[in-house]
């Protein structure tokens, strides 16, 4: 097999419902130039290993054009947007991302998400409630999009009658994080870098409504904070309150969707969860593993030459993480493509690792728990109507588009 | 696993017969007994074990007890560290383990009972170098603070509002009880023997980071100052320090925190190679016995261990670090039940933590082999940073302030041995990381705390051995 072929099948539509075969291939390289230019790393530690080297950057803004051959649509002329701390380095990574998590956690607000969980459950019960008196439900349209919409509206203070507005930006801005080769580059920039000033300007807007009339809400307190750091200029107060609606929704639907469609395909384990709700905390992680909704991080480039692997990844190049093939290195993970909730050391890499790792990964956690806890005690005989179902086009973001269920009967929902 | 490729006598079969009815006892039940005799059973012995403590509570975590217990978030009884799982031992507990026969196989205890053993785990751990006049050590209001019942009593005298706490001794102990006190608003006074705070276990650079840090949370802070005297009032409760620079300090609460003492004195004339620097072990972790001979039978694991360690020029190191004891544990266990060609080294990169004053502060390596540094990420002034250890031109160690995730990228260049100053290009370098500066270590003998990694041995390279035999 040539090399270069990698990079396209990855984005190949075909491998969406399973690319593990092909990142098992990958894995013989651990760190492979792929001829289109970028350097593919497949394994566990190598991964890891960059993910906490201070000498790879998050910016896009130190790729070297020539070095990185193939270069996904960038942002970092955006006036509107400018970049979020996903895609900046430290020190302002580091003072970005510690005035969002101010109001979000540790060691400032530690009781922020534990304290939404009744509110949470709320929702999910809701939610399974309106499948009364039906069949079948597509998993998607029906709960798992819903509910982190919802979760992540109120926590940021977004009305959620504009879902339809933002729904529109987020999808196309995050299908320019889908690293497709062939796609019509230059279109496909126009019509993100129409929605990042759409979403830009409804941010905006919303964020001086805060500053007028603050609530409880996350972009309040953002707009009012005044920790250590002080407050955030008004541009980057914009772009993170965009990178986390868009991040609060776009990932976490995925997460709830794959879990259920991976505990449809093993009976025994969603017979269990529905014994035993506890279940769920060490399931999600191994949903985390074995199903990653962030499967590669396609934006990482060296400040100087790497060594890695028996490879030197020259500076400027582009770096791309194949998380959900480091999960499945059974180097790290015995027995890797068995899903395994009671599997031990799941030092997983679902949510990345390093100064980047997921932002919102304490409440992606607690809402996949509650929602997949919630579907095993309720749905009397669930079933997957569609093996594989629809993916979406995504090969970063991987989810599947629709997940039909059938099911026998909706069990009473606990007292409130 | 085939007994027949044992080295050393067990292909007789005896390695079986102790893995499947032998006796193994551990003396130390902390962290490190606890967590050697649940590898045991992980390994599959199935024989006695016993497990000797001088405490009379089960194994309990220590690091919380200088933080969340004297803050009073934790209860000093609610750290009783999670089981693996279960282990099937009997328990000596409230029993201090007092002699130890090496030709009988046989552990003294307090009391007099003898118990007998086949393979022995020494991890008997540190205890709190007491302040050194013991009449003043017992005056009401002068603390220690090592065990839990240490650190209940603490906590119950600074809930109680003490006028001013004097922390004698500004190491990582000392230091973190100071930001303790801070956080519950109460005044604090850390008088430190070196220059700053610190800076035994991370030299003077760093030292200055952390005095400013102390400072800049209302720590009354006195560096080359020693306590020269504590004062009792008529009934045997404190009311005064006397410094070495003439002052004196009215002070209801004094916190000695001058690092810890190895608890080897129950090993004396035993034959061991033990003292006060801890018991010495091979990188399997057998004990040496005085002649230098190791052992077969004897082990031992934590604190109260010294060894060698490639990485680090062969010396002997004394590790005071929570994953050490846990490391060092496992391997101690694995290596009592297995076969020669099966037992493996103990080879850590020595790495803590600590928090204080709102900073995470995390090493890797050996600093005090340091000789230059580099702030390679970060920057002092800021308290965010990341500082890198130079020695003879290769990478020794790295120390963190609020910068954890780049610990393990500095770990491997230690591993490999990487080149210092470190050339290569990071996110976050600032002017201060253009070039090393000197360490800036001082005299171990002047800072009242020790470092937290201590070189007990020589390179082979150090021509200052003195050969000194005991006495009587």
């Amino acid at each position: 097999m040539t090399h270069g072929t990698f990079l396209r099948k990855i984005t190949d539509y075909a491998h969406r419902a399973d690319p593990y075969p092909l990142y098992a291939e990958l894995r013989k390289t651990p760190v492979l130039r792929d001829d289109i230019g970028p350097y593919l790393v497949s394994t566990y530690w190598e991964i890891h290993g960059l993910l906490h080297d201070p000498r790879l950057s998050s910016d896009p803004r130190n790729l070297d054009p020539e070095a990185a051959g193939l270069v996904v649509a960038e942002e970092e002329d955006d006036p509107s947007l400018p970049p979020s701390f996903l895609r900046l380095d430290p020190p302002e990574h580091d003072r970005l991302r510690r005035m969002a998590m101010y109001p979000f956690g540790p060691p400032h607000t530690p009781r922020r998400i534990h304290d939404m969980r009744g509110e949470l459950a709320r929702i999910v019960t809701g939610l399974v409630d309106g499948f009364e008196g039906r069949d079948q439900i597509d998993l998607v349209d029906d709960f798992a999009y819903p509910f982190p919409v919802t979760v992540i509206c109120r926590l940021l203070g977004v009305p959620r009658a504009d879902e339809p507005l933002f729904h529109a930006w987020a999808d196309t801005i995050v299908s320019s994080a889908d690293p497709d080769p062939d796609a019509d580059a230059a279109e496909r920039r126009g019509a993100v870098r129409r929605a990042r000033t759409e979403l830009a300007m409804y941010m905006s807007e919303l964020i001086e409504e805060r500053r007028r009339a603050p609530g409880e809400d996350m972009l309040s307190s953002l707009v009012h904070g005044d920790g250590p750091d002080g407050r955030m200029a008004h541009s980057e107060l914009v772009s993170t309150a965009a990178l986390l609606l868009i991040a609060g929704h776009e990932t976490t639907v995925n997460l709830i969707t794959n879990g259920m469609l991976t505990l449809l395909r093993h009976p025994d384990v969603l017979k269990r969860l529905h014994d035993d709700p506890r279940l769920a905390v060490p399931l999600v992680e191994e949903v985390l593993r074995y199903e990653p909704p962030v499967q590669l991080l396609p934006q990482r480039t060296p400040l100087t030459d790497i060594d890695i692997a028996g490879v030197t990844i020259p500076k400027g190049a582009s770096v791309w993480l194949i998380l959900a093939s480091g999960n499945r290195d059974p180097r790290r993970f015995p027995d890797p493509d068995r899903f395994d909730p009671d599997r031990r050391d799941n030092q997983h890499l679902g949510f990345g690792s390093g100064i980047h790792i997921c932002f919102g990964a304490p409440l992606a956690r607690l809402e996949a728990q509650l929602a997949l806890a919630e579907l095993a005690r309720r749905l009397e005989n669930p079933r997957l109507l569609e093996d594989p179902p629809p993916y979406r086009r995504n090969a970063v973001l991987r989810g599947p588009r629709h997940l039909p269920i059938g099911f026998d009967g909706v069990r009473a929902g606990r007292e409130p | 696993m085939s007994a027949e490729r044992g080295g050393g006598g067990e292909g007789d079969g005896s390695l079986e017969r102790l893995r499947r009815d032998g006796r193994i006892v551990i003396v130390g039940a902390s962290l490190a007994g606890l967590r050697a005799a649940e590898t045991l059973r992980e390994q599959g012995f199935t024989g006695s074990l016993t497990l000797i403590g001088d405490e009379p509570e089960p194994p309990y975590d220590r690091p919380p007890l200088s933080k969340q217990v004297l803050l009073g978030t934790v209860d000093a009884d609610r750290t009783t560290l999670p089981r693996r799982r279960a282990i099937g031992a009997r328990w000596r507990l409230g029993t201090a383990a007092t002699g130890l026969d090496l030709a009988a196989r046989r552990v003294r205890l307090a009391g007099g009972e003898e118990v007998p053993y086949d393979r022995l785990l020494i991890a008997t751990g540190v205890r709190a170098r007491p302040w050194p006049h013991p009449a003043e050590a017992d005056l009401d209001g002068v603390f220690t603070l090592r065990t839990g019942r240490d650190a209940a009593r603490l906590r119950r005298r600074l809930a109680a509002g003490p006028r001013r706490v004097l922390v004698i001794g500004g190491g990582f102990m000392g230091s973190e009880i100071a930001s303790a006190c801070r956080e519950l608003g109460l005044p604090v006074t850390v008088v430190e023997r070196g220059p700053a705070p610190l800076v035994g276990a991370l030299g003077g650079v760093i030292g200055q980071v952390a005095a400013e840090l102390q400072r800049a949370h209302g720590v009354d802070l006195r560096c080359s100052v020693m306590v020269t005297g504590l004062e009792g009032d008529a009934a045997g409760r404190l009311r005064r320090a006397h410094l070495s620079d003439g002052t004196a300090l009215e002070v209801d609460l004094a916190v000695v925190a001058l690092g810890a003492v190895r608890n080897t004195e129950w090993l004396a004339g035993s034959g061991l190679g033990a003292g006060p620097r801890g018991v010495a072990c091979d990188a399997g972790c057998r004990a040496f016995d005085v002649r230098g001979l190791v052992t077969d039978d004897v082990f031992v694991a934590g604190d109260v261990a010294r060894t060698p360690h490639p990485l680090f020029g062969y010396q002997f190191l004394s590790l005071e670090h929570w994953g050490n004891a846990v490391a060092q544990a496992e391997v101690a266990a694995h290596n009592m039940v297995s076969p020669g060609p099966d037992r493996r080294p103990h080879l850590w990169i020595p790495a803590f933590w600590s928090a204080q004053f709102g900073v995470n502060i995390k090493s890797v390596g050996v600093p005090t082999m340091g000789e230059e540094l580099l702030i390679a990420q970060g920057s002092l002034a800021e308290r965010s940073f990341t500082g890198v250890y130079g020695y003879q031109g290769r990478v020794i160690a790295a120390v963190t302030f609020d910068q954890t995730n780049w610990l393990d990228f500095y770990r491997r260049q230690i591993e490999t041995a990487a080149p210092f100053p470190p050339v290569c290009r990071t996110v976050d370098r600032r002017p201060d990381g253009l070039r090393p500066v000197p360490a800036d270590f001082p005299d171990p003998s002047l800072p009242t705390h020790g470092p937290t990694v201590t070189l007990s041995g020589y390179s082979p390279t150090d021509r200052r051995i003195v050969f000194t035999p005991a006495r009587g």
